[in-house]
């Protein structure tokens, strides 16, 4: 019979087994995230999947990396409490940290008086790093490990005059986006790269996040004329992409749309984002990197499903912090900083470095040739097809019918 | 054009309101119960269509049939679960019970909606429309779902009218509202009134929640707002008064449907709530009440 005697000397005998192959402490790396968003929801499972990945290779200089998951319920207050918890009882060395900007917002002064290092797979606001320029000694210990809105801003408008302003003609736009903390720099990024790209700025519209009837929306929008909406949300995604199709606004939606970036986004809307062009940093069966397509098919083998945008930055994150502790020989918070701050790494999503003390935006990610630069997907038939830039493009822009292109007729 | 746009959507909407507002109101007029788990049923049921018709690929009907169910079943375990133990209970002072099953009851809404978060992240769902396409009236394209939501809501109405005012038992229905010592003197159950109650409840909700599902999309973080209207437009229409609760139903959809075009979308509810206020400084008993 199975005794708990029994039971007890088992679990001390794994006990023994497993520390008898692992020569110092774990390293320690706190996940906070949020388990029930789809975005936030890839954090934890691609940090583990990582984690294992470079235990079964021996670790660390023979230290095992284990990832302690909290779930904030995509909280700031929650996310706090974790942190302090992860620091002072888990004793964690690192933090890897949620894809919501108030979120990573409420950590940054924590992860300076904590001294502990985090970096956040997917929040977007400029004033992350903002606030490291302004208080480095006090911030440094804060890293952007995702684009920042402006960076975001920059690449949609790059993809747009190679998508909609040289082939299309298109002249006009209407930003829409959510009222949020990570759209303030990126509505400004949009005022100010669309113009130079010679499309203008017809009206800029910000909705609240709870709203759930969009149609005054899109009405004000149709009657504006504009060629194109330049979207950033969020927050929301499906109730906009619905509305959109079943009142057929003939205005072509283009921008940023994280929940578009999700494989489920096309069942949660029951295909009615067929033909919404989003911003992401990878895509299905696009090798941006050789290692973005090896990781896909490895969490989709582990875990039944695909990785959000946050998933694959988290990936990479764990294997970034995992060589600064190599390369600072240790884990005394301040010489990793200074190994993160020197990293150079080949992730999932491209080149990675960071912005060095001294840039408006220390510790954000480098973007543009030869770093990062984004790609521009469309929905298509339920396949995220990407469709810039030309060199990983697997398809070409399509519309749906009731998009009507008033300027591609002339 | 604008005059005909906010005439249309308005409709539409506040048919929806209306009909999620009537369960509310009516639980309340027969058994006293606020029952705070409303916005829950309904996005509950709409979850359950959603998932039926397209993870399931059961197709629009079976989905909407499904999520009928649902709501059927998330209402009667709300008064088995929540409700009914304290109507029973002994350990409970009969004039604290009121606040007790309201406590309950929204304890249990947040219990359905972590679980709904849990199984199916907190992300919008859009059920399956059963009619696809637009159609344009007086110049304003309106997407045909639209007018099905208003028709359906109607019908549903309209037939919780008929079984109240012409079948037996909806007339023992609409006595123990008015007063529940004589029902019993009269040797009809109160529990089976109960039981009819909670019945109609979760089939008005059930249909309400699918049709916002539709028409909307609803995600877990919808249960609160949905509570809240509920309970505000039943408060303004007068607690217990169905036809009070209609009335309101189109003063709140019109109001935030006119707000929303005229003003800007940002503040689509807040003038129906200080109407809110205002009526209960003046008319503490709401625009139809009876007590």
């Amino acid at each position: 019979m199975f005794s708990l005697k029994s039971f007890l000397l088992a679990s001390c005998a794994t006990a023994l087994i497993s520390s008898s192959a692992w020569a110092a402490d774990p390293i320690k790396i706190g996940v906070i995230a949020e388990a029930q968003a789809v975005a936030g929801s890839s954090i934890a499972p691609a940090a583990q999947l990582a984690a294992e990945e470079i235990n079964a290779k021996g670790g660390v200089d023979g230290r095992k990396i284990e990832i302690v998951v909290y779930d904030n319920h995509s909280s700031s207050a929650e996310s706090v409490r974790a942190f302090q918890r992860a620091v002072s009882e888990d004793k964690v060395n690192a933090v890897i940290a949620s894809y919501i900007s108030e979120v990573v917002l409420a950590l940054e002064p924590w992860a300076g008086r904590l001294k502990t290092l985090m970096i956040t797979p997917g929040a977007a606001s400029d004033v992350i790093t903002q606030n490291i320029a302004k208080n480095y000694d006090q911030l440094k210990y804060t890293f952007h490990g995702y684009l920042t809105s402006t960076s975001l801003a920059g690449l949609v408008c790059d993809a747009a005059k190679d998508l909609l302003v040289e082939p299309y003609k298109m002249k006009t736009a209407v930003i829409m986006s959510e009222d949020a903390a990570w759209t303030t720099p990126l509505d400004a990024g949009y005022e100010k790269c669309l113009p130079d790209i010679g499309v203008k700025v017809v009206d800029h519209i910000r909705m609240s996040p709870d709203t759930t009837d969009f149609t005054p929306i899109f009405n004000k929008i149709e009657a504006l004329k504009p060629d194109v909406m330049i979207t950033g949300i969020s927050h929301v995604g499906t109730q906009p992409t619905v509305q959109w199709k079943s009142q057929q606004v003939p205005i072509p939606m283009f921008g940023i749309s994280s929940q578009a970036t999700n494989s489920t986004f096309w069942k949660d809307t029951n295909g009615a984002v067929e033909g919404v062009m989003f911003n992401a940093v990878s895509g299905p069966g696009v090798a941006v990197t050789p290692k973005t397509l090896p990781f896909v098919d490895a969490y989709q083998k582990k875990f039944g499903n695909i990785p959000s945008y946050a998933g694959y930055t988290s990936y990479d994150e764990v294997y970034m912090i995992a060589d600064a502790i190599h390369r600072a020989g240790g884990t005394d918070p301040d010489k990793m900083v200074e190994a993160m701050e020197a990293t150079d790494y080949v992730g999932t999503i491209g080149r990675v470095a960071f912005k060095p003390k001294g840039d408006p935006n220390p510790h954000a990610l480098r973007t543009g040739k030869g770093y990062i630069t984004g790609l521009m997907l469309q929905w298509q038939g339920g396949k995220q097809v990407n469709v810039w830039p030309k060199e990983l493009a697997a398809g070409t822009v399509t519309w749906p019918s009731f998009i009507k292109l008033k300027a591609a007729s002339n | 054009m604008l005059f005909w746009q906010i005439l249309i959507d308005g409709f539409a909407i506040s048919a929806l309101y209306a009909l999620g507002a009537t369960g509310f109101t009516l639980i309340f007029g027969v058994s006293g119960v606020l029952n705070l788990s409303h916005g829950a049923i309904m996005v509950g049921a709409a979850v359950a269509a959603w998932a039926a018709a397209g993870e399931f690929g059961t197709g629009p009907y079976m989905g909407a049939l499904i999520g009928i169910l649902a709501g059927l079943v998330l209402a009667f375990a709300t008064y088995f679960i929540a409700v009914r133990p304290i109507q029973r209970s002994r350990a409970i002072a009969e004039s604290e019970k009121e606040i007790f099953i309201l406590t309950a009851t929204l304890l249990w809404g947040i219990i359905i909606q972590e679980a709904i978060a849990y199984l199916f992240t907190n992300n919008a769902k859009t059920v399956l429309p059963i009619v696809e396409g637009v159609t344009t009236v007086f110049g304003v394209r309106t997407p045909r779902n639209e007018y099905f939501t208003a028709v359906i809501c109607w019908v549903a109405i309209g037939l919780l009218w008929f079984l109240v005012n012409r079948t037996r038992r909806g007339k023992s229905v609409m006595a123990a509202s008015m007063n529940p010592r004589g029902v019993t003197l009269l040797g009809i159950e109160l529990s089976s009134i109960y039981l009819t109650v909670w019945a109609i409840y979760g089939l008005l909700a059930g249909v309400a929640g699918i049709l916002l599902g539709m028409f909307l999309g609803v995600s877990s973080y919808s249960v609160g707002p949905l509570t809240a209207s509920a309970f505000s437009i039943v408060v303004l229409g007068g607690l217990g008064s169905v036809s009070g609760s209609l009335i309101a139903a189109y003063v709140v959809g019109y109001l935030e449907t006119g707000t929303a075009y005229l003003i800007s979308p940002a503040y689509r509810t807040i003038p129906a709530l200080l109407l809110l206020v205002v009526v209960m400084y003046l008319r503490p008993q709401g625009l139809f009440g009876r007590r």
